[in-house]
């Protein structure tokens, strides 16, 4: 503590550099950021500056990579990996990232409510989450997608139906903290609605944990899509990573490139979502601050 | 937290009927669980589009609408919502959960054949995970810069990163198709004549890749949380007042230290009985390991709805098992746990 008091006195930040200023310090954190800037990149732009169609057979099957102009090889059907790859991005980085808002925006009202009127709305909110908790999240999703249509929107319902339980109980429990506040008192007092204070007083208080939740959110969405689409519940007239893994692993024998690769861009993907995951934590935990 | 000393002439009874107590409310918490379920599947039959009728027509080859009158009266399609749903949950009680039209047989009897190659497959990648995971742990708590809390990282990114249905085809191309180590797919060759024995190992051989996979995703979790605990109670004072007594290092990590770090770790595993039973689904189909997992993909294909919603209703009840049995041996590892609800 003693150095603490021999530090020049510090300029006031706006919370943002400042939390800027302590995500920069995790390198890798860092690193995985501008990596992840790069797959949105591409994934925006990737099919215009390649434009293979994914579907069209433009070779023999199982060429492998870098030879005969293609540069991650052609599939079981002869069409080109990489246009796959590229434009399946599209699909895994916009399901996982609606997915997670679904996600975010139940969890995060769920447990708001439950931490903030406490009582039965408490009870009857947190027996709910548990009913969700108890329920296998893979297997409610297949059968959601299987009885009403494997459409995009209804994929991204059924994958943010099952995963909110855990922003959920992040949420009620630092209302439950932040609710006893003498801030929040203080604006009770002075009339406040109960409206103002859950989404204007608690709320913003209680975003730093709920942020570094939902960074993770969107990679555990992103793998849940990937499980969807390995298993086959997919819109049939789009490509996904985990479906071309899943439509080429009886063909491992001849090629095992064409399930390595996409399994490769799923990986880094994830991988550096919970990198930056890591440095958000660093950057809004307040305990780590004072070091 | 609060200290029962109002109890304290018959402190240990008053533990046990304590511990009746929370036991059985939360019996009938994990019963409400269950009706829950229940209620769930059948509105979700509601609510799809399509019903047993049309499911039989289109295996005739289509029927008139009279016939499909006939089919939904004499299932009971045409009773009000309250009626079917009570018939529902009795026929569930009863162990029937319907029939499926594509496997030709009861969907119960379907679910009893597969439900022991998944049970077999997820808690003996829970219990590997566990094992491996606190004994990982340990030892990276106490270097907490050696080699193998580097290793510990690295398998919690890897871990969380890899989709687990990649994991398992890389395992099999590598250890069953490069080096052909273990067997390819299914739980037992049927060639392979033999005692008891004989066939226990063949289940081994076959078990292995599927478990491993299975355990990497947990793995990387109780690794973690174990090295993180540990950490913590290494530094607490009743492990400083042990060390003073002069026991050896080991004697306080695993004797005293290793009991209260434990109890974190256990509740984790616990919460993850839902997310094994849904990797265990995708490590299923890799392996076409013949569990519940394969019997869904199966049945999702074939649209067989009654046997999907069996499997959901099966594995939620598999979850709350779990999830009871954890808190048992929570209250087992930790006696502080034992007089509360």
């Amino acid at each position: 503590m003693s150095d603490m008091i021999d530090e020049p006195v510090v300029q006031a930040q706006s919370p943002f550099s400042e939390a800027w200023g302590m995500f920069k310090r995790n390198h890798a954190a860092v690193v995985a950021l501008v990596f992840l800037g790069l797959v949105v990149l591409g994934a925006i732009f990737g099919p215009w500056l390649y434009p293979t169609d994914p579907f069209d057979m433009v070779w023999a099957p199982f060429s492998p990579p870098g030879q005969e102009g293609f540069l991650l090889g052609t599939d079981y059907l002869g069409r080109d990996l990489l246009a796959m790859v590229i434009n399946g991005a599209r699909v895994s980085l916009l399901i996982g990232l609606s997915a997670a808002v679904v996600s975010i925006f139940i969890g995060v009202t769920v447990g708001a409510l439950a931490g903030f009127y406490r009582g039965w709305v408490e009870e009857v909110l947190m027996r709910v989450t548990e009913f969700f908790q108890v329920l296998p999240t893979l297997l409610f999703s297949m059968v959601l997608v299987a009885l009403f249509g494997a459409s995009l929107p209804m994929i991204t319902f059924a994958i943010g139906i099952v995963s909110w339980t855990a922003v959920a109980r992040i949420t009620r429990s630092e209302f439950l903290r932040i609710r006893e506040l003498e801030y929040v008192k203080a604006s009770r007092a002075s009339g406040a609605s109960s409206r103002k204070l859950m989404f204007g007083v608690i709320l913003p208080n209680a975003l730093p944990p709920i942020i570094v939740q939902s960074a993770l959110m969107v990679g555990s969405a992103i793998l849940f899509e990937a499980g969807l689409s390995f298993l086959g519940l997919t819109d049939p007239n789009v490509v996904s990573w985990g479906q071309i893994i899943g439509s080429n692993r009886q063909y491992i024998l001849d090629a095992s490139f064409t399930v390595t690769i996409p399994g490769i861009a799923i990986f880094v993907t994830v991988l550096a979502i919970s990198l930056v995951g890591d440095g958000l934590n660093d950057a809004l935990n307040p305990k780590l601050r004072q070091r | 937290m609060a200290h029962p000393t109002r109890h304290c002439l018959s402190y240990k009874g008053a533990m046990r009927v304590n511990f009746l107590l929370t036991t059985s409310k939360r019996v009938f918490y994990a019963i409400l669980l269950l009706i829950a379920v229940l209620v769930l599947n059948f509105s979700l039959i509601h609510l799809a589009p399509g019903d047993v009728a049309d499911t039989i027509s289109q295996s005739m080859g289509g029927a008139d609408q009279e016939l499909l009158d006939q089919i939904r009266a004499d299932y009971g399609l045409d009773q009000p919502f309250m009626v079917q749903l009570g018939r529902y949950i009795g026929g569930v009680l009863s162990f029937d959960l319907g029939y499926s039209f594509f496997y030709n047989m009861p969907v119960t009897q379907l679910i009893m054949e597969r439900l022991p190659a998944t049970l077999l497959l997820v808690l003996t990648a829970q219990l590997l995970a566990l094992i491996i995971g606190v004994l990982l742990g340990v030892v990276s708590a106490r270097k907490p810069n050696g080699i193998t809390s580097h290793f510990v990282t690295f398998l919690a990114l890897f871990g969380y990163s890899a989709p687990v249905f990649w994991t398992g085809i890389l395992l099999l191309i590598g250890f069953s198709l490069k080096i052909q180590l273990f067997p390819v797919a299914g739980m037992r060759d049927v060639t392979i004549d033999g005692g008891f024995f004989v066939q226990a190992q063949d289940i081994f051989m076959h078990l292995m890749l599927p478990m491993i996979t299975l355990a990497s995703v947990f793995l990387a979790l109780y690794s973690r949380l174990s090295r993180a605990t540990m950490m913590e109670v290494l530094g607490s004072d009743y492990v400083r007042t042990a060390k003073a007594k002069g026991l050896t290092q080991s004697q306080v990590v695993y004797k005293h230290a290793l009991k209260n770090a434990l109890s974190p770790v256990i509740t984790l595993a616990g919460l993850q009985f839902s997310a094994v039973i849904s990797g265990a689904v995708l490590v299923e189909t890799v392996f076409s390991w013949p569990g519940l997992g394969t019997l869904a993909f199966q049945s999702i294909i074939a649209r067989d709805t009654p046997t999907i919603l069996g499997i959901l209703f099966f594995s939620a009840l598999v979850v709350i098992v779990g999830n009871l049995l954890t808190d048992v041996a929570l209250r087992a590892v930790d006696p502080r746990l034992r007089g509360r609800g």
